[in-house]
């Protein structure tokens, strides 16, 4: 009964995650993820820096580079570039992530939703507002 | 006293205003009971703590500078403009106990920033103004969201919560004031 449950449990392991890996490749929503990106509008915005760093051309930015941005010694030892693979993973989990950061924020649990934001991102570097 | 006892909707929305500023005191005075939060927490857990608070301080400073932008526009008229200063009142109520806790826990709180960026050239009429704090106000509440269980503290979870609660009412009474449905989801996120 006990090798039973493992087994079951294995199996159940494997199978959730080939699930996550078919979610994570789902190709994000810009126009979702704008939605989503209200949640970032206590302390981002895409021209200017806040309580964070500014957004435009985060995509391909060397993690701790917005100039004029105080960031925490954590994120200034991250070495980091934000591309999709490093923000994905940033915004499942700040704090885990780059522990020590000041992005006190629990993350974006929904792997769906974290493409969407990353794709808002993606477009929104490119657009007027970021030129 | 209900809400239907008062002679108009605008007393009545005072009226309310200021009791909510009741119960964030009394939460407030909880938070700041101090020696169950500093008993509570204590080395890394509480340097963790103390980052959370730092960072919602950081952004409540802001939130006091933005709306001290919008009462200064020339473009909120009353009631709103009493509205904007009462919201602006519960963000120093909230700056201030943030602040004394860092302290409380063995750290420094962040200072306020000497100068904020603001979209103000998009801020035309009282609308623009209003849309612009309502999309802060829902901001401070995914922000909250977001760090209510990272706390290591409980109390301090339940104090952040507590904040969390005034956020959406303000992002609520901001939607109304707009026009919009006050709550147009039954779960943030």
């Amino acid at each position: 009964m006990v090798r039973r449950n493992a087994r079951l449990a294995a199996w159940t392991a494997i199978a959730a995650s080939a699930c996550t890996v078919a979610i994570a490749a789902t190709p994000g929503d810009a126009k979702r993820g704008a939605e989503i990106y209200t949640r970032c509008q206590a302390c981002h915005a895409l021209e200017y820096n806040r309580t964070g760093p500014k957004h435009c051309g985060v995509v391909g930015r060397k993690s701790g580079s917005v100039p004029g941005f105080d960031y925490s010694p954590a994120m200034k030892r991250a070495k980091l570039t934000w591309d999709p693979k490093t923000l994905d993973r940033f915004l499942a989990d700040p704090p885990k992530t780059v522990p020590g950061t000041t992005m006190t924020y629990a993350g974006v649990p929904d792997p769906q939703e974290r493409a969407d934001l990353i794709a808002y991102l993606r477009e929104a570097g490119a657009s007027g507002a970021c030129r | 006293m209900s809400f239907f006892d008062y002679p108009n909707v605008v007393v009545a929305r005072r009226a309310m205003l200021v009791r909510s500023g009741a119960v964030l005191s009394g939460a407030a005075v909880a938070l700041l009971a101090g020696r169950d939060v500093l008993a509570a927490t204590a080395g890394d857990a509480a340097a963790g703590d103390i980052r959370i608070l730092n960072t919602a301080l950081g952004a409540e400073y802001e939130a006091i500078a933005a709306y001290q932008v919008g009462a200064e526009s020339g473009l909120l008229q009353k009631p709103v403009l009493d509205l904007a200063v009462t919201f602006q009142g519960h963000h120093k109520e909230h700056a201030d106990v943030l602040a004394k806790t860092v302290q409380k826990l063995g750290g420094t709180p962040v200072a306020a920033k000497a100068k904020y960026d603001f979209p103000v050239a998009t801020l035309k009429t009282q609308a623009d103004v209003l849309n612009f704090a309502a999309t802060l106000e829902k901001g401070a509440v995914s922000a909250y969201l977001g760090a209510v269980p990272l706390f290591a503290n409980r109390d301090l979870a339940k104090a952040g919560a507590s904040i969390l609660g005034d956020e959406a009412m303000h992002w609520a009474i901001l939607r109304q004031a707009l026009g919009m449905p006050p709550v147009p989801v039954a779960f943030m996120s």
